[in-house]
């Protein structure tokens, strides 16, 4: 691994301009992806700027919804009893990422910030736009097994590996910012970008900036919702294909609906569309199975992922099920 | 295939990195950063005939009850703290990666992966090894149940299986053989002794010991 420097941040200000100067450090929470990166050569930060003892740990209610600081522990929010409660989605697509040991190390800050898990980004004899703009797209002729239907381009195929943003880009979640220009509020759909002419660039946070909480707004989504995550073993593996499925229901009637995808673009994949069709319908699987349709107009594969345009409609499905039985 | 590194090729990158570093650690000057002594040498300003002397952090840590002052470069992980520097080799170190569990130990009470993170950022914290969890000869009550219940061969995995159990016990999480499997897959055990596993975590939980 290259040699870095390390300084412990004692105040957001302090991190925030040990970043936004130097085009070469980066921050670090968890560490649980960056460090797997520099070990592989893959980043190679020259400072890194420790942000853990900064005070963006807690979960507390805020205005009608949840406020959750960008260094709680994954494992805390699934655990945190108000998530459980008012969120369940969330504390769902949580669990259902990483291992215990990953949970109590990963932030909910750098859950969003981690990086794909395509294995040309990953391996750095291999070209990759991401890792090395201009090199070219190993995937895009590659082993494309894992890689995007949604909203790639010709320069990047990649998936955002993420479980815990498919689901906080279902609840429309807001990230606060802290950066060199002040502070500022970002969609969560807005945060992370489509690869276009510049897959390099994962987000929209500009240098410096320094997510410091999510706010999540209450919503009727606290009994009928379901992380269907589908994958090559049990657990403990990255998402294949993943659906973030929420339903409010008058008696079998649906009255509001949240979907996203996971797995299947380079940022968290919400299906507005569909949830739009299931809005009014009866919660049957003939309405889910319409639903799915209309989610995966658009789709195209390539040759080794062929198997999520089948797998993506039938997993919108069993989740729509799963949770509407919830 | 060429096994042997090229040493003087590698010696000047290693010359060329501390150069750049020497020059990063320049900027340091003005920030309201710890740790203290780092900081404020670079108020007084680095040359690099000083700077040598910072490329390793003082460190305070507490591991299985012992104090220790230590200094370690920064890109030192957890793991190769505690199996070099303290040769606390029960640790083990399999993919290196997080992807294995091997490395499993535990940091305030909660159980992370060594291999994953980097030994300055735990400053005062404390660390619990499997050299930790015995109580002098008395064997912790998960360690008797991986014995009884035979829950390994190879045994490479099992200090990384034995402090995730004991975590997945206090954490609640050993309901049932199905919750101890999903709160145990973050430890890979190639030999595939996980039934045996299992029934050593289960027996442990419904012994209702403290653990």
């Amino acid at each position: 691994m290259n040699q870095f420097q390390y300084v412990r941040a004692a105040k957001p200000q302090a991190a925030i301009d040990a970043v936004a100067s130097d085009a070469n450090a980066k921050f670090i929470a968890g560490g649980t992806n960056l460090v797997d990166l520099m070990k592989r050569g893959v980043m190679t930060p020259q400072k890194l700027v420790d942000i853990n003892r900064l005070p963006f740990n807690k979960i507390e209610r805020e205005g009608n919804g949840l406020r959750i600081g960008a260094l709680a522990l994954n494992s805390a929010v699934a655990d945190d009893k108000q998530v459980r409660e008012r969120q369940p989605l969330l504390a769902l697509a949580l669990n259902a990422g990483a291992s215990g040991q990953l949970r109590n190390m990963a932030t909910v800050g750098g859950n969003m910030l981690q990086r794909t898990r395509c294995a040309y980004f990953y391996d750095i004899t291999m070209p990759c736009n991401k890792r090395e703009p201009g090199t070219g797209c190993g995937a895009l002729e590659g082993i494309n097994r894992m890689h995007a239907i949604f909203g790639f381009s010709d320069k990047c195929i990649a998936v955002h590996p993420s479980d815990m943003s498919v689901a906080l880009v279902a609840l429309d979640a807001t990230v606060l910012v802290s950066g060199p220009k002040g502070d500022r509020r970002i969609a969560f759909a807005d945060l992370h970008r489509l690869p276009g002419d510049a897959p390099e660039k994962d987000t929209t946070l500009a240098a410096g900036e320094l997510i410091t909480a999510v706010d999540v707004p209450d919503g009727p989504f606290t009994k009928h919702v379901h992380y269907q995550k589908v994958r090559e073993r049990a657990s403990y593996a990255f998402a294949l294909l993943s659906v973030a499925a929420a339903l409010d229901l008058d008696g079998t009637t649906i009255k509001g609906a949240r979907l996203a995808m996971g797995g299947v673009a380079h940022k968290p994949w919400r299906l507005t569309a569909a949830e739009q069709y299931l809005v009014g319908k009866p919660a049957t699987e003939e309405t889910f199975r319409q639903a799915a349709a209309v989610a995966m107009q658009g789709a195209k594969a390539f040759k080794h992922n062929a198997y999520k345009l089948r797998l993506g409609p039938n997993t919108i499905v069993q989740a729509l099920k799963t949770a509407a039985a919830a | 295939m060429n096994l042997e590194p090229d040493l003087p090729a590698n010696h000047d990158n290693h010359d060329e990195a501390r150069r750049t570093f020497l020059k990063q650690s320049s900027l340091l000057t003005g920030l309201a950063l710890v740790p203290g002594p780092l900081v404020a040498a670079a108020d007084s300003g680095l040359d690099e005939r000083v700077a040598a002397a910072f490329d390793k952090i003082p460190l305070t840590l507490k591991v299985n009850g012992v104090k220790h002052k230590l200094s370690v470069e920064p890109r030192t992980t957890l793991l190769d703290l505690l199996r070099e520097q303290l040769h606390l080799t029960g640790t083990k170190k399999g993919c290196d990666y997080g992807q294995c569990g091997a490395c499993t130990v535990h940091v305030d009470g909660q159980r992370v992966n060594s291999c994953l993170s980097f030994a300055v950022m735990h400053e005062g914290q404390e660390i619990t090894t499997i050299e930790g969890l015995a109580n002098g000869d008395k064997l912790h009550p998960m360690q008797e149940a991986f014995v009884k219940h035979d829950g390994f061969q190879c045994g490479y995995c099992t200090p990384g299986q034995i402090m995730s159990a004991v975590a997945c016990v206090r954490e609640g999480r050993a309901g049932s053989e199905g919750e101890i499997r999903e709160y145990m897959s973050g430890n890979i055990c190639r030999c595939g002794a996980y039934t045996n596993i299992v029934a050593a975590i289960q027996d442990v939980k419904q012994g209702g010991q403290k653990v």
